[in-house]
């Protein structure tokens, strides 16, 4: 599965798990959270892309 | 002209599926379509041989079916090696274009095949070798060879190619300098005043098409697999170890994380143009998020992290490089014992 902040590409190349990013230049990050928030952030997208690992297809 | 012609089992006419299994077999003269193939030919051109070879042993065991033809084909001092046409069958479009690139490379006479566009040899070979544009129907084997024999004869006498919709072949991604009466913005407006119009018109930069990726069944149970994180940010070690290029990258590297938990910015660096690396230099969990993947590896949320993650740079880089790159790693992480991959993408 793909974790991105550059869907369209994703989706061109036809990825078929995705999670969206939280920015190209931080993709599972957050400059300007505080580091607690970041990491919780980041805890999010990461248990985000373990459910879609666990999916079948629709 | 002596040509070698490559057939799988069933247009060979050994048998259906279940010859799939048969090896390399080399016969003298030609065999199925070879017989029309020869005639479309013309002139003094001789199917000398034909190598039949079933779909599954071709495919399995594609490097022992490789060296056998190659061999074959020195032996018959072929001028020209033709595989297929193999339609929609996707064992024998791979099988003909492995070959197919083998001997171009290796024996250095003109080669060609012919297949559909969705067929998996015709994504992944599309780019070295001339493909014919065959549709699915194999009904239409006459046309198909007839495009085949008239393209192979102009290689052959290395004469000047077509553009893709004058030959019929699969187009190749290649660029050509060419005289034009208009520059590139006269013809640009032209295009969008067309399009404003509904009138046709007919775009100078395709967008590549990619071929459905069928997608894997759902990990069972998370606690029991072994996980593995890869990037293509570019985030390789201090110095670069693999010295992976920031931009149209052929290498990739795989690096330990055994007993981190978490990445340190004076460990790595970035190797990648285009976004500004500043923020994961700083913190590279924030582009390979180890710290939280230890979290979900403790709590049992997941069974295990592989103790290397892959890295590359995927910036302006030519398909046949990716791919190339896609497939060397999914062979590594099988031989890990992969279940599952998070890949992380600037």
């Amino acid at each position: 599965m793909q974790i991105t902040s550059a869907r369209p590409i994703a989706e061109m190349v036809g990825a078929n798990r995705l999670v969206l990013g939280n920015g190209i230049v931080h993709v599972v990050g957050d400059a300007k959270a505080s580091a607690e928030e970041e990491k919780r952030i980041r805890r999010q997208l990461v248990q985000k892309a373990l459910e879609a690992l666990q999916r079948d297809a629709d | 002209m002596r040509v070698v012609h490559y057939l799988n089992q069933f247009f060979g006419g050994v048998g259906g599926e279940e010859s799939a299994d048969l090896t390399l077999e080399a016969r003298n003269g030609a065999v199925g379509p070879g017989k029309l193939l020869e005639q479309l030919l013309g002139g003094e051109a001789q199917v000398v041989m034909s190598l039949v070879c079933g779909d599954n042993y071709a495919v399995e065991n594609q490097q022992a079916m490789l060296a056998a033809a190659l061999e074959k084909i020195a032996e018959a001092k072929a001028d020209l090696f033709v595989a297929g046409p193999c339609f929609q069958a996707g064992r024998y479009g791979m099988a003909a274009g492995a070959l197919c690139c083998a001997v171009q490379s290796k024996i250095g006479i003109p080669v060609i095949t012919g297949m559909a566009r969705e067929n998996p040899g015709a994504d992944l070979y599309r780019e070295p070798l001339f493909i014919i544009d065959s549709g699915d129907n194999p009904a239409k084997m006459r046309d198909v060879l007839t495009r085949m024999a008239s393209l192979a004869k102009k290689l052959v006498g290395k004469e000047a190619v077509g553009y893709p919709k004058e030959e019929g072949y699969i187009p190749r991604g290649l660029i050509r300098d060419q005289f034009v009466e208009q520059t590139a913005a006269e013809r640009l407006v032209q295009m969008v005043l067309a399009k404003v119009k509904g009138e046709p018109f007919e775009s100078e930069m395709t967008a590549p098409v990619f071929a459905p990726v069928p997608m894997p069944t759902g990990v069972k149970d998370l606690g029991k697999a072994k996980l593995m994180l890869i990037t293509d940010g570019g985030l390789v070690p201090k110095g670069n170890p693999d010295k992976i290029q920031g931009s149209a990258a052929t290498r990739w590297g795989s690096y330990s994380i055994q007993d981190c938990a978490e990445l340190r910015g004076e460990n790595y660096e970035i190797s990648h143009g285009g976004y500004d690396p500043q923020f994961v230099r700083q913190d590279p969990n924030r582009l390979v998020p180890l710290d939280v993947m230890r979290e979900f590896e403790r709590e049992g949320a997941i069974g295990e992290l592989c103790n290397v993650f892959f890295s590359t740079s995927g910036l302006a880089n030519p398909l046949s490089n990716t791919r190339r790159m896609g497939r060397e790693m999914a062979e590594k992480a099988k031989q890990l014992g992969i279940d599952a991959i998070i890949l992380t993408s600037t």
